[in-house]
């Protein structure tokens, strides 16, 4: 591409006749608005009035309208005892809340939440807090594949061991790992961090985008575009503080994890892909 | 963001550096550093007590929020409406990436949360339950 001008092919083609400007919507900001720090619409909550729940002989959706009154009651700490592997229970929470299961969630637990801080004393299923918002997320035991699937914001962890596919289409957020986790692990990444503290398995990071994938232990290959990035001082920092939030410790310390990021070598489409197809149909 | 880089650079000009980029004419990928961590050093009191109101130890979601563009103007993207705010044209910015992200955390908080966000009306519209 050497010696390339303004007077670029893509100008005689006439393309920039045609700029697709993507989602622009005019919005602004306003300096005078209010402080607010939760949703319109939310329920006020008070953390320290609680209440305790057997969800035995409940289904799911029983148990997540059971949830949803216990918030619009003000109550601002939930436990949930016998939740017995249930699945998608917990979902779409969008209000701060401390919720403790005591017990194992099946599939897609947690998935679709805003807000709260939710603990888990058992296992997990497949696809836990998938597309999580924010809020912290902590599975005191192991948890099945697709773990944080398409999460875009807030810490999900995990003490133990995770399955493969962790964090497939991660958009933000932090998921750590204390354990090991499986194969093509970051899939797709697009941004946020992953932190394992043990081994991962084959095709770390395939086709990852963007976002930065710290790991402790041994790693069994890496995947197309994943590559090794330089540990900066503010990486250690930001390390040290996330672990210690969770009562983690890097195997051979935080300084010695290995960083991965994206190559970039994918960064291959443009916004001016649609006019090139007109001009070839 | 990398060391030395004119922070202003997408703002005053098309910020078109490699040869593909000067091929198709427009910019590849994001105009700010996604992977850039917070300075914790740096936080303004509104964040503090958002995040104590949360029960967050640290900014959580908001780590991933940054100052980026829009059309030469600077913006922060609102995953919620899947676009981007623009900030007043008369607000005066700081001169590095750190200061600029935590202004834009609090900017989108505040707007997030405001009564005038796009998803309480969707919100009205839509909610089954």
């Amino acid at each position: 591409m050497a010696g390339v001008d303004k007077e670029h092919r893509s100008h005689e083609m006439g393309m920039h006749t045609e700029q697709l400007a993507g989602r622009t919507q005019q919005v602004f900001f306003s300096p005078e608005e209010d402080e607010n720090f939760t949703y319109p619409g939310a329920f006020e909550v008070d953390y320290n009035k609680r209440a305790e729940l057997d969800v035995a002989d409940m289904d799911a959706r029983a148990v997540n309208l059971k949830i949803r009154d216990l918030m619009r009651e003000g109550h601002g700490s939930i436990v949930i005892k016998n939740p017995g592997a249930k699945h998608s229970l917990g979902v779409g929470i969008l209000n701060r809340l401390n919720l403790r299961f005591e017990g194992s969630l099946g599939y897609f637990g947690c998935g679709l939440i805003d807000g709260p801080n939710v603990t888990v004393t058992g296992r997990v299923g497949w696809s836990f807090a998938e597309n999580m918002m924010a809020g912290t997320v902590v599975v005191e035991k192991n948890a099945g594949s697709t773990f944080g699937a398409a999460i875009r914001g807030g810490d999900l962890v995990c003490r133990g061991d995770v399955g493969s596919r962790t964090g497939i289409d991660q958009k933000g957020g932090t998921i750590i790992v204390g354990g090991r986790t499986g194969a093509f692990s970051g899939f797709m990444m697009q941004r946020g961090r992953m932190v394992v503290l043990g081994n991962a398995g084959i095709n770390l990071g395939d086709s990852m985008y963007d976002g930065t994938i710290y790991v402790g232990g041994e790693i069994d290959s890496l995947g197309v575009d994943a590559v090794d990035g330089e540990m900066t001082d503010l990486d250690v920092q930001w390390l040290t503080a996330k672990l210690k939030l969770y009562d983690l410790e890097a195997p051979r310390g935080v300084e010695n994890l290995r960083k991965i990021v994206a190559g970039k070598q994918l960064w291959n489409y443009d916004n001016l892909e649609p006019t090139e197809k007109k001009l070839i149909l | 963001m990398a060391k030395g880089k004119e922070i202003d650079k997408y703002l005053t000009s098309e910020g078109l550096d490699s040869d593909r980029e000067k091929e198709i004419g427009q910019h590849i990928g994001y105009r700010y550093d996604v992977n850039l961590v917070p300075d914790y050093d740096r936080l303004p009191p509104f964040l503090k007590k958002y995040m104590e109101i949360m029960g967050w130890d640290d900014l959580n979601w908001l780590e991933d929020v940054h100052m980026g563009y829009e059309e030469g103007r600077p913006a922060v993207f609102d995953r919620n409406i899947n676009g981007w705010v623009s900030v007043p044209e008369d607000m005066k910015l700081p001169d590095n990436q750190q200061d600029r992200d935590m202004i834009a955390r609090e900017l989108l908080i505040k707007f997030q949360m405001s009564k005038r966000h796009p998803m309480v009306d969707l919100n009205g519209a839509y909610r089954k339950f």
